[in-house]
């Protein structure tokens, strides 16, 4: 089959791999009709993100139809059956997916002993990224072998287009648990830094959860207009000085809720505190660019909410924790437990409060993915997100 | 939606692309000469017939290991290749004065550093006029997605829509963050209640 395979930094390719096949009685194979190329990969290739290996296929972000069911999956799931994949493998048994906090399943992760030793203890095993989450093969391929596949999945009904139903394996998820977190209240501000796709579904869920307004941070003009297409104010990091402008926007006080859709790869030359931490990454002595997370701290309301969905992968510095600690913050962050929320949000696109196919800027084929890699990455052509039919 | 030809992208890969390499080379060059100019200011002054001008050796240092540092940190490198151009005329510039001042083997080293920088500077302009080829064409027209809200009956309706979600206990604010729950819980109870 095709598939778009990691080979290093900004170097992914279209290789023919062979196909997957059934390992485990609770695996699955599907069919991929569509998946889409995540910011978060992005943090793969620019090899950001610790744990690669030349060979992995890339991708989490998928649906597709069942075609081969392993004799322990066979009560949940049937040959014909169209699902979503989230992008977390879950086992659906163990303590933490009982709870609901499936990111962090403590069994689906096959290189527990690689997770326990970077994060303290492991946590879910994840599609197409790093072996530090169980090197799983990833989703941006013609076949897709899903592990734990009877709970690692979201059945979808027919009739509905991929392009309304395939952000549910991980942005549209993302962006809700994002204001999920945050509580948000009728009189709240909720401040969104990043209006890439995770920023733009946060905006929505925002909106959706009832804040009374909206403030999203980007540069980038096409990412600004689309955020006030979904009932967002918008500031210009590039022009405004954002904490002045959030202070004067809120009489002084700050936005009571704030979120880091950005993560760890902040504008490198968008202010002075992230060219030091380019320059410190370039130096092997910091792993990730957190000028949102200090941006956030400094500026939200004492005894307010950071919500943190953008991804981190490992050292921080020059982080304000004692303004944190000061202001009594509440810091809510972690992969997403799309499962969690998947089954609200579905009805949500049944019922046309919702259509997350708004985000999508590019569709091509698999083989036009590599190239898409860099356009995404570079932020050109208005690209904020690639929709691929393999 | 957009058209599915690509785009050209203004910048490339880097890993692909052999000026990237170079001038990631070039970066690290940058910081090793930087950190041997910090060092070693006074012997390399000497032996340039620069005596006294330590200062200068280390300023020119510090130059060296920053731009070295923008060089490997940046996205697009090549306007920090062109600063490293004319950090090497500064060099040959200052090497000149310096022979004119050298005596003896001294002189000997001059000729060897001029030779050296001249050679660097060939590859600086090399590296920077590739990487300036290999960008693409102007960028394209910004998008705009205005009519894009995702809300398919508009914002005005979706505003709130969801407000009756129950948030799961465990991602609640704490109560005594909550609004004015400390001011209601402290209110005095109604005669007669």
């Amino acid at each position: 089959m095709k598939a778009l395979v990691w080979h290093g930094t900004a170097d992914i390719r279209c290789d023919s791999v062979p196909d997957p096949r059934i390992e485990d009685p609770r695996d699955a194979i599907i069919k991929v009709t569509s998946c889409a190329i995540c910011g978060s990969d992005l943090h793969l290739y620019d090899h950001f993100m610790p744990g690669m290996e030349s060979g992995d296929i890339m991708g989490h972000e998928t649906m597709g139809e069942v075609v081969d069911v392993g004799a322990g999956a066979k009560s949940a799931l049937k040959v014909g059956d169209r699902v979503v994949i989230p992008f977390t493998i879950i086992c659906g048994e163990c303590d933490q997916c009982r709870r609901g906090n499936f990111s962090v399943c403590e069994r689906s992760n096959r290189n527990k002993a690689l997770g326990d030793k970077a994060f303290g203890h492991t946590t879910a095993g994840l599609f197409g990224y790093t072996h530090l989450t169980g090197g799983y093969a990833g989703g941006q391929a013609e076949y897709l072998r899903v592990p734990f596949a009877d709970a690692t999945h979201i059945k979808v009904p027919k009739g509905i287009p991929d392009e309304k139903l395939l952000f549910l394996s991980d942005i549209f998820p993302t962006g809700w648990q994002a204001a999920v977190q945050c509580d948000i209240q009728p009189d709240d501000t909720v401040a969104i830094w990043g209006c890439g796709p995770v920023g733009q579904m946060a905006i929505r869920s925002a909106v959706l959860l009832g804040a009374k307004r909206v403030i999203a941070i980007d540069r980038l003009p096409e990412r600004l207009s689309m955020a006030r297409a979904g009932g967002a104010e918008t500031l210009n990091f590039a022009e405004d000085n954002i904490v002045e402008r959030l202070n004067d926007m809120t009489d002084g006080k700050g936005p009571e809720k704030c979120i880091d859709a950005v993560g760890l790869e902040a504008h490198a030359t968008g202010s002075i505190d992230s060219m030091y931490d380019r320059a410190k990454q370039a130096m092997m002595m910091e792993t990730d660019r957190p000028h949102v997370l200090r941006e956030m701290i400094y500026v939200c309301r004492p005894a307010g909410v950071l919500s943190v969905p953008g991804v981190y992968g490992g050292l921080v510095d020059k982080v304000p924790f004692g303004a944190m600690m000061n202001k009594g913050l509440t810091l809510r962050t972690g992969q997403t437990h799309v499962n969690r929320w998947t089954d609200d949000l579905l009805k949500r696109i049944e019922e046309g409060q919702i259509d997350p196919s708004f985000v999508i800027t590019h569709k091509v084929g698999l083989d036009q993915g590599p190239e898409m890699y860099k356009t995404f990455r570079d932020k050109q052509d208005g690209c904020i997100k690639v929709f691929i039919s393999p | 939606m957009h058209a599915t030809t690509l785009p050209r992208t203004a910048l490339r890969g880097r890993s692909r692309s052999a000026h990237d390499a170079l001038a990631k080379g070039l970066g690290w060059f940058s910081i090793g000469l930087g950190t041997l100019e910090l060092v070693a200011a006074r012997s390399l002054a000497d032996g340039l017939g620069l005596h006294g001008r330590d200062g200068l050796v280390r300023a020119y240092g510090v130059r060296e290991v920053v731009t070295g540092i923008a060089i490997l940190a940046s996205h697009d490198p090549e306007p920090w290749i062109w600063a490293r151009v004319m950090g090497d005329a500064l060099d040959l510039a200052t090497l000149a004065v310096g022979a004119g001042r050298a005596e003896g083997s001294e002189r000997t080293n001059v000729a060897v550093a001029l030779a050296a920088v001249a050679g660097v500077t060939a590859l600086d302009i090399l590296c920077a006029q590739g990487l300036d080829a290999e960008k693409g064409g102007p960028k394209t027209a910004v998008a705009d997605y205005r009519d894009r809200s995702g809300f398919p009956k508009g914002v005005a309706a979706a505003r709130g829509v969801a407000r009756d979600f129950a948030v799961p206990r465990d991602m609640r604010v704490p109560d005594a963050m909550r609004g004015d729950v400390f001011a209601r819980r402290r209110r005095p109870v109604p005669a007669g209640a």
